[in-house]
């Protein structure tokens, strides 16, 4: 790609004490100007308070083939969860 | 709509990945880009996706034709944030569409050279104040009954594009609308000319939902597929049962003597648009093809330098803060 701009993942915090959430991503040639059109791409509508730019090529994901091994772990863990245990009426809420 | 006769691609994948594909698709869940997909899903959506963003940019010329002519203030700072709005649903496409390996210089090249086609409707021009008023409330009004059951696609990137596009559009359809109206109800000058927008606008905006069910031979894998929701015939009937009373409530005549309430289908009829002009627009000899992509290309060659400049400013600086640190 001869001199395309990189690509951006935009990530926005909707509202105070939220945490930015990934909105989307636009291409810019360094993060200021990357911050610059997030701001006219994804807030037209007063849809954010902070914005964080990363270069996609610097996020790590994990690969949709783990998902098995990943996450199955964690299913046979039920006592992880509180509804697990049985807490008798008399002894309120907890 | 924005992606109209959409070439689905057959597929020669593995037929066993193939049914578990589809079986993921039936049950509804979200296909990602860094799922397995078949090759011709990739290639369809590519294709669809890309139409639509280069739908939404190019359609950004007929209304900024108006902007700096908006009878007020006001209303030309509502036109410029619904074509800034546009220029936005072209961005969220294009990455949608980049999800899937095409990269968007490429997108645009194609677009540019003529290999990519982008809606019917912005090759129609727009010849005054009333167009405004009918492109909003017509076409962006096609558009969405095209992309509120887009939201539900297959494809994960695509169908959040779709839920931010449809968050914006029914402003656009709303002040198109109350553009027109303030027409409709005013002089009888301006009644006339939005008579006279309605009656140009009618069959190319029936147009953009593609061929009659009969001629569009494309519909059946991707709709398995789940990119494309319903068929054209369905959605241009949905469009002219919504549009038609709302044409009756502005006190103006119908585009179409063949509309007519059809008690037994409950639905309008109406009268086709003429398949041939469709086509031949489609083909590039529409009123605006050349005007179209003439400008596309202009404004692709003029921000050359500006794309550089920011490239070589942000490298420059990249090495200076690499040798500071
Ligand atoms: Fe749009
Ligand atoms: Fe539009
Ligand atoms: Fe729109």
């Amino acid at each position: 790609m001869k001199n395309e701009w990189p690509l951006w993942e935009i990530f926005i915090r909707g509202q105070h004490g939220m945490s930015h959430r990934h909105v989307g991503s636009l291409h810019a040639p360094d993060a200021e100007m990357a911050i610059k059109n997030a701001r006219d791409v994804y807030t037209r509508r007063n849809e954010g308070v902070s914005i964080w730019v990363v270069e996609a090529n610097h996020i790590a994901a994990s690969s949709p083939s783990d998902k098995g091994p990943l996450y199955e772990p964690s299913e046979s863990k039920v006592y992880r969860h509180p509804t697990f245990f049985d807490i008798p009426d008399e002894v309120g809420a907890m | 709509m924005y992606a109209q006769m959409v070439q689905s691609e057959a597929s020669t994948d593995d037929p066993e990945k193939l049914a578990a594909f589809q079986a993921r698709i039936d049950a509804g869940e979200k296909i990602e880009p860094k799922d397995w997909m078949p090759a011709g899903y990739r290639k369809t959506l590519i294709r669809q996706i890309g139409q639509h963003a280069h739908s939404e940019i190019v359609g950004q010329l007929p209304e900024g034709n108006w902007i700096t002519r908006a009878p007020t203030l006001e209303r030309k700072a509502i036109l410029l944030a619904k074509v800034q709005d546009e220029a936005g649903h072209g961005l969220y496409l294009y990455c949608a569409a980049e999800t899937l390996g095409v990269s968007r210089d490429e997108l645009t090249e194609m677009l540019l050279d003529g290999r990519m086609k982008y809606s019917s409707i912005f090759n129609y021009p727009t010849l005054n104040w009333a167009d405004m008023g009918a492109v909003g409330w017509l076409v962006d009004g096609a558009a969405i009954m095209n992309q509120v059951p887009l939201q539900r696609t297959s494809f994960g990137p695509y169908s959040r594009a779709m839920i931010r596009v449809c968050k914006e559009e029914s402003f656009h359809a709303r002040q198109g609308f109350d553009a027109i109206r303030k027409m409709a109800t005013g002089t009888p000058a301006q009644k006339k000319m939005a008579q006279d927008a309605v009656n140009r606008l009618w069959f190319p905006a029936l147009m953009m939902f593609g061929p009659s069910d009969a001629d569009s031979v494309h519909s059946t894998q991707s709709m398995a597929w789940k990119i494309k929701m319903n068929t054209n015939d369905e959605l241009r009937q949905k469009f002219v049962d919504q549009t038609v009373p709302q044409i009756e409530y502005l006190g103006l005549d119908l585009p179409d003597e063949g509309i007519k309430w059809n008690e037994e289908r409950g639905h309008y009829d109406y009268s086709d648009p003429d398949w041939s002009e469709f086509f031949d627009v489609i083909k590039g000899n529409g009123p605006c093809n050349t005007d179209r992509l003439a400008a596309r290309n202009k404004a692709w060659k003029d921000g050359q330098w500006v794309r550089d400049g920011l490239l070589a400013h942000a490298r420059k600086k990249a090495v200076k803060k690499i040798a500071a640190e």
